[in-house]
C-alpha cells in the first residue's frame, strides 16, 4: 500500500501511523450535550465504500493527512494535509 | 573545575569504508530547529539569510554549503546547521538548540545509493534525487533526515541515541554492496 503525502509524495505505507475516522476533525463544542460527545467518542459508521482516515506521516513529514479510501476496492482516492481540511471548514 | 570533555555521537563508531563508499561523522557547530510561526516564513528567510547566507528551505530541498545549511526538517520546521541563528529569531518562530541531539553522519562513494536503496523506502538514486534535495523518511526503523549534498555524497542525520544502531546499519549494507563487486 502507498500514501501520497501532500508534503512529501508518494511513500510507503510503513512509514506512516493509522489512527482513525477523520471524525477527529470535528470536535464538539464543550457544551454541545453528552448525545453529541457520545457520538464523536464512541459511535462509528463501517461503511463498505468510501471512508475517510486520519494518518500521520510519522517517519516522515509528521503532517496529520486526511485520506479518502475505499474500503471495497482498496483504491486511495484523495490526500489532504489536516490542517488544510480544517481550515477549510473553519 | 571539573574539565568535562565532549563526546561526538558517534565517537569511536566511525569513520568507516567498505568497497567505495565511506562513513564519517560531521561535526555541524550548532544545530538549531526552526519552525516559523504563522506567516512568519518570509521574515525568517532574512533572518537566515543574514546570519548563514540562506534562505529558509522549500518543502523536500535543502540549501546552503558545508559550514552553513538549511535542512528542510518536516511540516513547517527547518534544521539550521552551522553558526547560531539571530536570537531575535524567537519573535518570528520556535526555536530550538539541537546540538547534540542529532548523529550527522556522511555517506560517499560510487554505490552510496546503491547502500541506502537497502534501507530507505524511498528511491535516492540521482536520477531523482540530487544535490539539494532532502527527505525525511525512515532508514531501516529508525526516522531519519537525508540530503543529498553532492554527487554520490550524502548527510543522514538520525536522533543521537540511534547512532550506534544506525552506524550498524549503514555498515552492514556497505559491506553487502561490496561484496557484489568482488
Ligand atoms: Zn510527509
Amino acid at each position: 500500500m502507498r500514501l501520497t503525502c501532500p508534503l512529501c509524495g508518494e511513500r510507503d505505507r510503513r512509514e506512516f501511523y493509522y489512527k482513525g475516522d477523520a471524525i477527529a476533525l470535528n470536535r464538539p463544542a464543550p457544551d454541545a450535550g453528552t448525545d453529541a460527545w457520545d457520538d464523536y467518542l464512541y459511535l462509528r459508521d463501517n461503511p463498505a465504500g468510501v471512508t475517510k482516515d486520519l494518518w500521520q506521516h510519522e517517519l516522515g513529514c509528521s503532517a496529520w493527512i486526511v485520506v479518502e479510501r475505499n474500503t471495497v476496492t482498496h483504491e486511495v482516492l484523495s490526500t489532504a494535509l489536516a490542517s488544510d481540511v480544517k481550515k477549510a471548514t473553519k | 573545575m571539573v574539565n568535562l570533555v565532549a563526546k561526538s555521537p558517534c565517537a569511536a563508531l566511525l569513520p568507516l569504508s567498505a568497497g567505495n563508499v565511506t562513513l564519517t561523522e560531521q561535526h555541524p557547530d550548532a544545530l538549531t530547529s526552526v519552525a516559523p510561526f504563522a506567516e512568519k516564513e518570509v521574515e525568517v528567510s532574512a533572518s537566515l539569510t543574514v546570519t548563514h547566507g540562506v534562505a529558509y528551505p522549500a518543502v523536500n530541498h535543502a540549501v546552503g554549503k558545508d559550514g552553513a545549511r538549511a535542512i528542510w526538517f518536516g511540516q513547517g520546521q527547518a534544521m539550521v546547521m552551522g553558526g547560531k541563528v539571530s536570537d531575535d529569531l524567537v519573535q518570528l518562530a520556535a526555536v530550538t538548540d539541537q546540538s547534540d541531539a542529532w548523529a550527522v553522519m556522511r555517506l560517499q562513494g560510487a554505490s552510496s545509493a546503491d547502500v541506502l536503496a537497502r534501507l530507505v523506502p524511498v528511491d535516492l538514486r540521482s536520477s531523482v534525487f540530487a544535490e539539494g534535495d532532502t527527505v525525511r523518511t525512515e532508514l531501516q526503523h529508525m526516522m531519519a533526515s537525508i540530503t543529498c549534498v553532492g554527487t554520490d555524497c550524502f548527510d543522514i542525520m538520525v536522533m543521537r541515541s540511534f547512532a550506534k544502531t544506525a552506524v550498524h546499519d549503514l555498515h552492514a549494507a556497505m559491506k553487502s554492496v561490496a561484496a557484489l563487486s568482488i
